[in-house]
């Protein structure tokens, strides 16, 4: 059995990591999710949340906003709309993640859809506990 | 025949004419390798992306259920067509290639009887088609701010013409772009994005592996579609981008070799109507002596 498999994270403008990883642990829209080799057949949407990947060389995290991650026994991709490594976040960038939440939250509850309002006051709640969660 | 003072002063016009030609050359020169890395940089997003989405389409595809950006609204009589074209003149072909090319395509779909809409990007499209499709312009997105073209710049085009789609403006949307082929070659392209069609790159690699999907797959491709959106146009702008320097560059190019072949037409002339002035003076000096 391989100990490792191929990581890969993209975002539209670059490819920000191409390794070997051990384990990847995923911030699924249904829940965390810590993908290790052998992993059955995956494909799930992100939640707004670090994603931490841990390879021979060490490990890193990421700030990921929507996509979604492909799981393949030996390899996986990540596909985020906004990738930045954590060590790069500043709390500028990330209130002004958590602002655009709070405006599309705003811009929800003037609707009828039930459901819209619900996902822009989860992204929202998401958003604030990274903050919180990252200590900046 | 003009006089020397007219025929100096005219090259020295031409002359600085070249210069200003041979400069935009190479900033475009430097510009199109910034633009090249960048469109190379937002392939392999892309290529992957499809790759799911066409996985994913294939298998939702076919059900009633599934999302209108995939399934169509059932009809096609409203067609949006969103222009693509550079902010800036002065590079040969490119923006009337993709404004004729929306303008076959506008006169096609009308003498189907069908209604067409038109979104512009960029100001110089906006410009070649205002006077024959200006009453059917329904927005124009100004990109002449941008410095460095952004995921953001995609997305909220993206969202424009998404908020349309859900309010039942229009039924298909087609974008027009030039594909970048090389530095002489760009192809004027227009690519369908609503509905959405994937088409199957990834086939035969790894399509074998049956995938779990959480949440459900119709979730995902409701969460996935519009954001595919947005990477399409993203791509197209990139292209566009590289597309819009490289032609730049070789206009800039031919317009620097024909003021260079225009100087020396002119320099022949002026030292001929030089030599041609003393020629006169000495047989005007020369028919004096004998005269005397």
């Amino acid at each position: 059995m391989a100990n490792t498999m191929q990581f890969d994270l993209v975002s539209p403008e670059r490819s920000l990591a191409s390794l070997s990883a051990t384990a990847v642990q995923i911030p699924g829209a249904d829940g965390d999710m810590t993908a290790m080799p052998d992993h059955a057949p995956t494909i799930t949407t992100l939640r707004p949340g670090l994603l931490k990947v841990e390879a021979p060389e060490g490990s890193s995290e990421y700030l990921v906003t929507g996509g979604f991650a492909q799981i393949n026994g030996d390899s996986l991709s990540v596909l985020a709309e906004k990738a930045i490594p954590v060590a790069e976040v500043t709390r500028a960038q990330l209130d002004e993640l958590i602002e655009d939440a709070r405006a599309s939250h705003e811009a929800a509850k003037g609707g009828d859809d039930q459901t819209i309002v619900d996902d822009a006051a989860k992204l929202l709640a998401d958003m604030e506990a990274l903050g919180t969660h990252m200590s900046l | 025949m003009p006089n020397l003072k007219d025929l100096k002063n005219r090259i020295e016009s031409v002359k600085s004419t070249r210069k200003i030609t041979k400069a935009m050359q190479m900033v475009a020169a430097a510009k199109l390798r910034r633009a090249q890395e960048s469109a190379e940089a937002s392939r392999p997003y892309a290529e992957r992306f499809n790759a799911v989405m066409a996985g994913l389409s294939a298998s939702v595809g076919g059900s009633d259920s599934a999302p209108k950006l995939l399934r169509g609204t059932g009809s096609d009589d409203v067609h949006l067509l969103v222009v693509m074209t550079a902010e800036r003149g002065l590079c040969g072909g490119f923006n009337s290639n993709i404004a004729k090319l929306a303008r076959v395509k506008a006169e096609e779909l009308r003498l189907k009887g069908k209604t067409v809409k038109v979104l512009t990007v960029g100001k110089k499209g906006r410009d070649a088609l205002k006077r024959d499709l200006g009453d059917l312009f329904v927005g124009h997105v100004d990109l002449s701010e941008v410095k460095r073209l952004g995921y953001t710049n995609a997305q909220d085009i993206a969202k424009d013409v998404l908020s349309r789609f859900d309010g039942g403006e229009f039924d298909v949307a087609t974008i027009f772009y030039s594909k970048f082929v090389n530095v002489v070659t760009q192809i004027p392209t227009a690519q369908q994005i609503i509905p959405a069609s994937f088409e199957d790159e990834a086939k035969g690699d790894d399509s074998g592996a049956i995938f779990d999907y959480e949440p459900s797959e119709e979730a995902i491709l409701a969460d996935l579609l519009p954001k595919g959106v947005a990477t399409a146009i993203f791509s197209a702008l990139l292209e566009n981008g590289a597309s819009e320097q490289g032609a730049r560059m070789s206009a800039m190019d031919n317009a620097t070799r024909n003021a260079g072949e225009m100087i020396d037409k002119l320099t022949i002339q002026f030292n001929r109507s030089r030599q041609a002035v003393i020629t006169n003076e000495l047989i005007e000096i020369i028919s004096g002596a004998e005269a005397l």
